[in-house]
């Protein structure tokens, strides 16, 4: 079943092009990974997804984004409404400067949600599914900024599943952090597989190959930026991918 | 490498004559302080304290209560802020937040000239159209009030506090603002809920350099509040004229024989409004500091 699927998607900043016809059907509760070098617009497309780019000026995208079939790009989508079910965690972790409480409370209290024990259920039970609760629970009221970079990434992700989406994308959630903070963001990605379909940005290949379902491999070339060259299960596009480029790039010939 | 004689020396003089001159400032600052003491200590040897913080300022009497003075000056400071506080930030957070960036173009430099109308401008501005309205509007017996004066000085404190405001929307990163937006709040609610919060620390500032901007203020409060030394207390103070610490140095310094007691008394009060106006600097500076310790946050 797929959650999202795009139709010949274009995007460009200012005359700029970085996206080149991508087609791709991102399957539904399972985790599909995005790689390629620098450059090569797998961030940009994580923002077409919950049309965070809206926030870039000058920014124009082409063609179609279905969520459950419906076209998020069209005239009478609400983009707020669009977020609540397409959540997103940021490369660096970026609590808000407040209380642990305070910043997983603040999606719910957004939407409107303002009795104490209710904001206390959804808090633990946010913290919980992001393996942070045990860490601290015994101090709700301490500043999230003092909590270890890995921790903060974490709270970030409670921050997201607090919300309740259907979507998670992570845009290169590990970069700042450590190989052990980084094994339990991915033992926790794997946990939330079971509820809800994430899309990961991923610099790190033996990150892609371990801890995704599906992997997309995309490519920027002389004039096109940003193109999907291969598409498949993990497994396959690891162990037999079908493209040249795609062999070259994941043996570590460049990139 | 060996420099010449010639380059070292002209060296040593360019070195000490930046060292001359950024010691002067230090310097200048603390003979002020020196003269004020030294004038106005006297008045506290030579006026009873009873009497020097008492409620009646009548020099001619003898009298020389300051009290009316320094909550002539805290009532209208204080309103100003009320008022000046909840604009200066809506503001800047149209300012920062809002508005198209031409607009902001428009609007920044315009916010810097507003800083550069001189006081008795603004005073006289109060005194001929502001003052009728008060008077009017709400039936005060003189337009010449407290309420007036807090009306002028909140349009002196808003280019410092949206200026200052403005930056500290400007230093949140961006990364809070994609972070609201992403969890689905809207533009406002990112606004109101993340950014603002985020920026306290720096409006809070804005507020105390606004408040010290409007305290210090003499020509045009002096010009619209009436200028009488009575104790500003009951619900209809506002409403009344007041007279504040510097209207009544600038009004009475010329009048004073040199060396009497009144003319100790006047430079008491340029005491108590130094202390006032170095302790709100001081709380801004704090604020400042503990925000830089944080890494630029709160």
């Amino acid at each position: 079943m797929d959650k999202i699927r795009t139709e010949h998607l274009y995007f460009y900043y200012g005359r700029k092009q970085a996206l080149w016809d991508i087609n791709i059907a991102i399957p539904e509760r399972r985790i599909t990974a995005l790689i390629g070098p620098s450059g090569c617009g797998k961030s940009t497309f994580l923002r077409c997804l919950n049309r965070m780019n809206d926030t870039i000026p000058r920014t124009r995208a082409e063609g179609r984004v279905y969520l459950d079939g419906q076209d998020i790009y069209s005239p009478d989508t609400n983009v707020v409404e669009l977020r609540r079910r397409v959540g997103m965690v940021f490369q660096r972790p970026n609590p808000f400067p407040a209380s642990v409480f305070d910043n997983v409370a603040f999606g719910p209290r957004v939407l409107g949600l303002y009795s104490r024990a209710e904001l206390a259920d959804v808090v633990e039970e946010s913290l919980r599914s992001a393996g942070l609760w045990d860490e601290v629970k015994d101090n709700l009221r301490q500043d999230a900024l003092s909590l270890s970079l890995g921790q903060q990434q974490r709270l970030c992700i409670a921050r997201v599943v607090a919300v309740k989406p259907e979507v998670i994308l992570m845009d290169e959630p590990c970069s700042a952090l450590d190989p052990i903070a980084t094994l339990k963001i991915e033992d926790l990605m794997r946990a939330l597989s079971k509820e809800y379909t994430i899309v990961i940005v991923t610099h790190n290949m033996q990150q892609a190959a371990r801890a995704s379902d599906f992997t997309a491999f995309m490519l920027s070339d002389a004039e096109r930026t940003g193109q999907l060259i291969e598409f498949g299960p993990t497994a396959d596009v690891f162990t037999r991918p079908r493209d040249k480029r795609t062999e070259d790039y994941i043996t570590g010939r460049f990139g | 490498m060996r420099q010449t004689p010639r380059v070292r020396w002209g060296e040593f003089a360019i070195e000490s004559l930046i060292r001359v001159i950024g010691f002067s400032t230090v310097g200048f600052v603390i003979i002020i302080f020196l003269f004020l003491l030294r004038e106005g200590l006297p008045a506290f040897a030579q006026i009873n304290l009873d009497n020097l913080f008492g409620t009646r300022w009548y020099p001619t009497f003898g009298l020389f209560g300051t009290l009316p003075l320094v909550l002539g000056s805290a009532l209208i400071t204080i309103t100003a802020i009320v008022i000046a506080l909840p604009l200066g930030v809506a503001t800047a957070v149209f300012v920062r937040e809002v508005a198209p960036n031409w607009a902001r173009e428009i609007l920044k430099p315009m916010i810097e000239v507003l800083a550069g109308i001189p006081s008795v401008v603004l005073g006289f501005f109060g005194m001929t159209l502001v003052a009728p309205i008060v008077r009017e509007t709400f039936g005060a017996p003189t337009g010449l009030v407290a309420f007036t004066g807090a009306l002028i000085l909140a349009y002196m404190s808003l280019p410092t506090i949206i200026s200052v405001a403005e930056d500290a929307l400007d230093a949140v990163p961006k990364l809070y603002r994609d972070a609201g937006l992403a969890m689905g709040a809207t533009q406002w609610q990112t606004i109101w809920r993340v950014v603002v919060p985020a920026a306290r620390s720096g409006i809070l500032t804005a507020v105390m350099l606004g408040m010290g901007r409007a305290i210090g203020e003499t020509m045009a409060v002096m010009m619209v509040t009436g200028n009488a030394a009575r104790m500003p207390l009951g619900l209809d103070a506002l409403f009344r004229p007041v007279r504040t610490m510097t209207a009544t140095i600038a009004a009475e310094m010329g009048e004073v024989a040199h060396g009497s007691v009144h003319y100790h008394a006047l430079f008491a009060i340029g005491i108590i409004l130094f202390v006032i106006t170095f302790l709100i600097n001081l709380a801004a500076a704090s604020t400042m500091f503990r925000k830089r310790r944080r890494g630029g946050l709160r």
